[in-house]
């Protein structure tokens, strides 16, 4: 198993209750998306899956290992085999486009490669092949602050094609995006994982996304698995329940325009 | 009484009542009665001090020994300076919590962080809260007159004041970037040169520049106790009453702080 999660709690220090009781098995090569109202716990339980956060009750198994149980050497040799695209892509402004997609190998590099690095960059092919994927071979010298956020997320999922992880992890990787640009995204993670057998778990807002490309399809709501089911299996009465009182994703559903302010702001 | 009252109005409408209360009895206490400075006999001894200063000296043995001392203060603002950047990165690194591992998760609890950050926040603060003159004074004992001691000096203060602000710089920065790479397995060192430090390269190197602006002036003061450069210059001009040597050791502390202004801003536009 890749990750398993038994029984998993998370109480945030204020006291707000994020996930209750969360059973979760994904295996390696295996896609899941997780779908829900915001709020639901999503972000939460990516960041537990990603040895990110310290869940407050329950069991994490994670590449054969328990990250909570391991030493500070081996937790950080854990986190490198742990790929994570974030909401807002975490790339400093004053950085090159090179620079920030090699430091997605900064757990696996030497201290001395990755210093000369910040000379002279260590692997300019590599970076120049994860970004080509994403159609962005051009902008390699570029510095990010010259970027749209677009690119940026682009930059930011180029980073974690490089970083070659078993476990990928996106949270709301396409929300603030264009539906070109969304699509895109989600392919080449989809083909990073068929193609290195890593397995993908992927939060996301848009449902048909999710159900186009992900084989297994998690609800998330109120901090609970609502249901885990095959993509062909969710039935629109189904997230019809899921998302019971969520104004944007309701609208959505509902075949009426998209209120995109809130979806925009998160 | 509006609908929507501000809940921070009561918060910041006591905060200024507050320092309004403490900085009046502080002003009292500081004597701090500049109307002063405009009687008319006030004006007079003033100006007839500051008349003394003109013309400025274009003595040419004078200005062979200005140059000389302009050359050794900023020799000793410069060494100084760089010991003072050399003390003060280590610990700087230390005290940064941006670049706390154990607050990822939280890892199981360990002392050894706070203890660490707090012994790290201690030295800089024993380093900084000892004037550089004093340290001057003692040191001077020690190396005997000459540049050396006032280098040292500043090492000790600049150190203690670079290793603070640079630990602050490096926290108020976005850590988002420091922190992802953390949670992708990157060490602590390597999440600072590629999270932190591109954010907060700009704000580090003004700073420092600033720091140096300040070492040529706090050279200066410490050549009144002997440590040598433009100070000692100063102090025996004074003590002879020369007001035109004075005033053209004043000139080149201006001119020194223009220049380093100047070279602060080339830096930071290459930078940015």
């Amino acid at each position: 198993m890749t990750l398993r999660l038994s029984g998993v709690g998370v109480v945030h220090p204020g006291g707000r209750r994020a996930l209750s009781a969360v059973d979760l098995a994904v295996a390696a090569g295996e896609r899941v998306a997780l779908i829900g109202p915001s709020g639901a716990g999503k972000t939460t339980l990516l960041r537990v899956a990603g040895a990110s956060l310290r869940p407050t009750e329950g069991q994490v198994e994670l590449l054969g290992a328990e990250p909570w149980q391991l030493g500070t050497g081996a937790l950080r040799r854990l986190r490198a085999r742990i790929g994570a695209v974030h909401q807002a892509p975490p790339l400093p402004p004053r950085q090159r486009v090179v620079t920030a997609v090699l430091a997605g190998r900064l757990g696996q590099w030497s201290v001395g490669k990755a210093l000369w690095s910040l000379v002279h960059p260590a692997d300019t092919a590599g970076a120049h092949e994860a970004l080509d994927r994403l159609g962005l071979a051009d902008r390699l010298f570029d510095r990010c602050d010259r970027l749209s956020g677009g690119q940026l997320q682009r930059v930011a999922v180029a980073r974690v094609l490089y970083q070659r992880p078993d476990l990928l992890l996106a949270d709301e990787p396409v929300s603030s995006l264009d539906p070109a640009t969304s699509e895109l995204l989600v392919s080449r993670l989809v083909a990073q994982s068929e193609a290195s057998g890593a397995a993908l778990v992927a939060s996301l807002h848009a449902v048909d996304l999710a159900l186009k490309w992900f084989p297994r399809v998690v609800g998330v709501r109120a901090g609970q698995v609502m249901f885990d089911r095959p993509a062909a299996e969710v039935t629109p009465a189904l997230l019809q329940a899921l998302y019971e009182g969520d104004v944007v994703a309701g609208a959505v559903l509902a075949g009426q325009p998209a209120v995109t302010a809130g979806a925009m702001c998160r | 009484m509006t609908r929507w009252p501000d809940p921070d109005a009561l918060r910041r409408g006591t905060l200024a009542v507050l320092a309004v209360m403490i900085a009046w009895p502080l002003l009292v206490l500081a004597e701090f009665k500049p109307w002063h400075l405009f009687d008319a006999g006030n004006l007079a001894v003033m100006g007839g001090f500051l008349a003394g200063f003109l013309p400025p000296s274009t003595d040419p043995a004078f200005l062979a020994l200005l140059g000389r001392a302009t050359v050794e203060t900023l020799a000793m603002a410069t060494a100084g300076t760089a010991l003072a950047w050399a003390i003060a990165v280590p610990f700087a690194f230390v005290m940064a919590r941006t670049l706390s591992v154990s607050r990822i998760g939280p890892a199981r609890f360990s002392l050894a962080g706070p203890v660490v950050r707090g012994f790290a926040r201690g030295v800089m603060m024993v380093l900084r809260a000892i004037p550089e003159v004093v340290w001057a004074l003692v040191i001077v004992r020690a190396l005997g007159l000459g540049p050396a001691a006032g280098v040292l000096a500043l090492a000790i203060t600049y150190g203690g004041m670079l290793g603070k602000v640079y630990a602050e710089i490096l926290e108020s920065v976005d850590a988002g970037p420091a922190r992802a790479l953390l949670e992708a397995g990157s060490s602590r060192r390597m999440a600072f040169a590629y999270g932190l430090l591109p954010g907060a390269a700009p704000e580090l190197v003004s700073y420092t520049v600033y720091r140096w602006e300040c070492a040529v002036r706090a050279s200066v003061v410490m050549g009144f106790v002997g440590a040598g450069g433009l100070g000692q210059l100063m102090d025996q001009s004074m003590k002879m009453l020369n007001g035109g040597e004075a005033s053209m050791i004043l000139a080149t502390f201006l001119l020194l702080v223009l220049l380093a202004d100047a070279f602060s801003a080339a830096l930071r536009r290459v930078l940015a």
